[in-house]
């Protein structure tokens, strides 16, 4: 079970490829294919751990999803990594034909997913990914929120016989989970605080931001129930549903564009199950640009302040707050 | 070896393709859709491919060792199921089922639904790295089957078509073999002059296939010995892939289908069928 207290900051990047190392150590059907992005993305870790397992594919993201698909249906288990944008975007046809389509098992990384990274501007960030994806037949999409997070649904999609889509993040958070303790369920939210007055659904690095979100909107006297939503597709109806019913109203906070992410697959179960009212923080419809985090977060709109803001319109519209 | 085939092997196979051919021809008509001139240029190569080249098993179409094969012309998949069912994978009668609801034989090939079929196609350039990733795996857990792949040459505009040409020739790839139905017209193309109207989806393969480092073949393919004794070639050649560039007749068989691009996907009317048939095969003995 989580809690409101942050350990210190882990870039999702290092673990990601110190867990693919071990994977590959373990488990003989896993590869690592790099769109020579490896340097950035931390596939370089399993290069110099364990060469053998590291085939290195060039700036050629197309061929690489078929190469993957191509050795899955040999029975290995390719992981494809690359940044979110170019994975997605760059090979999506391929995606759809050659991997999802069969549902052959191979494991799509997106990394450098989101607005910081690394001051590459607008052509390297990557804000529609999860939109995307969730299109796919029989893709399953996760965005894990912190170190352990991104280690238990590695462990996952390792188990998992499959196309499995994971959103990972280039800068250091810190850390929420507990590794010894923390689970992953696909198609579960993790609660993390419960709460009268609002549910504020968060996934990928907003949880953690949503986290600090929390403790300033506790001060205000707004009693929030905050649920992290790793798993984009399938997403977790049920606790959706008791979110709405139990709070009556919604807010979702996710580093993505508010069209077609974790706020719409929220807007749907609503409109179909429980409508309540519910307001999106995300990125609006407006291209971005290269910039210092803190400022990028800020200038698009879905920083700290943000998240607070939206859940206090939310509660001020229910009455919870004066 | 095959190359020194029997000439009465050979005839069986040419009395092979000229079924095929006649299959398709009828199927075509029969669902109202699909492909003709490349299924037509690509019969001489599957039918050699299924009946004589490819290590397979119709009764074991999952045999981890099985050689592989991937249509990734995919377009041309009524070609593909009619060999299939002529080698013992499905009852021919099936053919009657294509491109219909809930059939096995779909439109485009789909691995989910019809055993034997090695990938999923249709969308072009792609099967071509599947192949690739096929091959690559089978060097990385010491396996020893071979992986057949078939590309267009329209299919080769596709920029993915060069980047698996890249990687196969990094990776030393000598266990792929990719066959170029090279029939030079495409859905609609260029408009050109004269005899050369519309012609050359890809210009100078060889070279280019040279260039990327691939062992570059060239065999008439309608011509079984010929195509046989170049995938015996490609088994020799060592830490290379081989491509054989098939010189093909886009609609082989059918004097009014032969190297016209309308021909590409229409559906012969009941006379056009019946015309059609009376060409199939002639000068086969049967």
């Amino acid at each position: 079970m989580a809690t409101l207290q942050l350990g210190p900051a882990t870039a999702m990047r290092d673990v990601f490829g110190q867990k693919l190392l071990e994977l590959s150590k373990t488990d003989p059907r896993v590869y690592a294919l790099d769109g020579d992005l490896g340097t950035s993305t931390k596939l370089d870790v399993v290069e110099k751990g364990n060469p053998e397992k590291f085939l290195q594919m060039g700036i050629a993201e197309q061929n690489m999803i078929g190469v993957a698909a191509g050795m899955a249906t040999v029975g290995l288990q390719p992981w494809v990594c690359s940044f979110a944008t170019f994975i997605v975007k760059r090979a999506l046809d391929q995606i759809f034909v050659t991997v999802a389509q069969p549902r052959l098992d191979v494991k799509l990384i997106g990394a450098y997913s989101g607005l910081l990274t690394g001051l590459t501007g607008k052509t390297h960030q990557g804000l529609e990914d999860l939109a995307i994806m969730r299109t796919i037949p029989y893709m399953v999409v996760l965005a894990p929120a912190d170190a352990a997070d991104v280690c238990k649904v590695m462990e996952f999609a390792n188990r998992y016989e499959g196309p499995v889509y994971i959103r990972l993040a280039r800068d250091p958070l810190p850390n929420l989970f507990d590794e010894r303790t923390h689970t992953f369920e696909l198609g579960k939210a993790v609660q993390i605080r419960d709460g009268r007055d609002v549910t504020l659904i968060a996934t990928g690095t907003q949880t953690v931001r949503s986290v600090e979100a929390v403790k300033r909107l506790e001060e205000r006297g707004i009693d929030v129930r905050l649920l992290h939503m790793p798993s984009i597709k399938p997403i977790d109806v049920e606790s959706i549903v008791a979110a709405a019913e139990q709070t009556g109203a919604i807010v979702t906070a996710e580093e993505h564009t508010i069209y077609g992410g974790l706020g719409s697959a929220v807007a749907e179960v609503l409109a179909e199950h429980c409508p309540v009212p519910m307001l999106r923080v995300g990125v609006k419809d407006r291209n971005s640009e290269s910039g210092p985090n803190d400022a990028l977060l800020k200038k698009y709109e879905i920083d700290m302040d943000h998240i607070v803001q939206a859940v206090e319109t939310m509660a001020r519209r229910k009455g919870s707050l004066r | 070896m095959s190359s020194a085939m029997p000439e009465t092997d050979l005839k069986e196979l040419e009395r092979i393709a000229a079924t095929t051919r006649r299959l398709v021809l009828e199927t075509v008509h029969h669902a109202g859709a699909g492909h003709i001139g490349g299924p037509l240029s690509v019969t001489d190569i599957l039918v050699t491919l299924y009946f004589r080249e490819l290590r397979i098993d119709p009764r074991r179409p999952r045999d981890p060792d099985r050689d592989r094969f991937v249509l990734s012309k995919g377009h041309s998949a009524v070609a593909l199921y009619t060999v299939m069912a002529l080698r013992g994978y499905f009852p021919v009668e099936e053919l009657k089922t294509f491109d219909k609801l809930d059939s096995r034989l779909q439109a485009h090939p789909d691995m989910t639904v019809l055993p034997g079929l090695d990938m999923s196609t249709g969308s072009l350039g792609q099967g071509i790295s599947t192949a690739v990733g096929m091959a690559l795996a089978a060097k990385l857990t010491g396996k020893t089957f071979r992986v057949y792949c078939v590309i267009g040459d329209g299919e080769s505009q596709e920029g993915q078509v060069w980047e698996a040409a890249d990687i196969a020739s990094k990776y030393r790839l000598d266990n792929l073999a990719l066959i170029m139905d090279h029939n030079r017209l495409q859905q609609f193309g260029w408009r050109g002059d004269g005899e050369k109207q519309r012609q050359d989806p890809v210009r100078s393969p060889k070279e280019r296939w040279q260039a990327f480092g691939w062992h570059v073949l060239e065999a008439d393919g309608h011509d079984m010995k010929h195509l046989l004794a170049a995938y015996d070639e490609a088994k020799q050649v060592k830490e290379k892939p081989t491509i054989i560039i098939a010189h093909t007749v886009k609609g082989k068989g059918v004097s009014f289908m032969e190297n016209n691009y309308a021909w590409h996907a229409k559906v012969p009317t009941a006379e056009e069928l019946r015309l059609a048939l009376a060409e199939i095969g002639q000068g086969v003995e049967v």
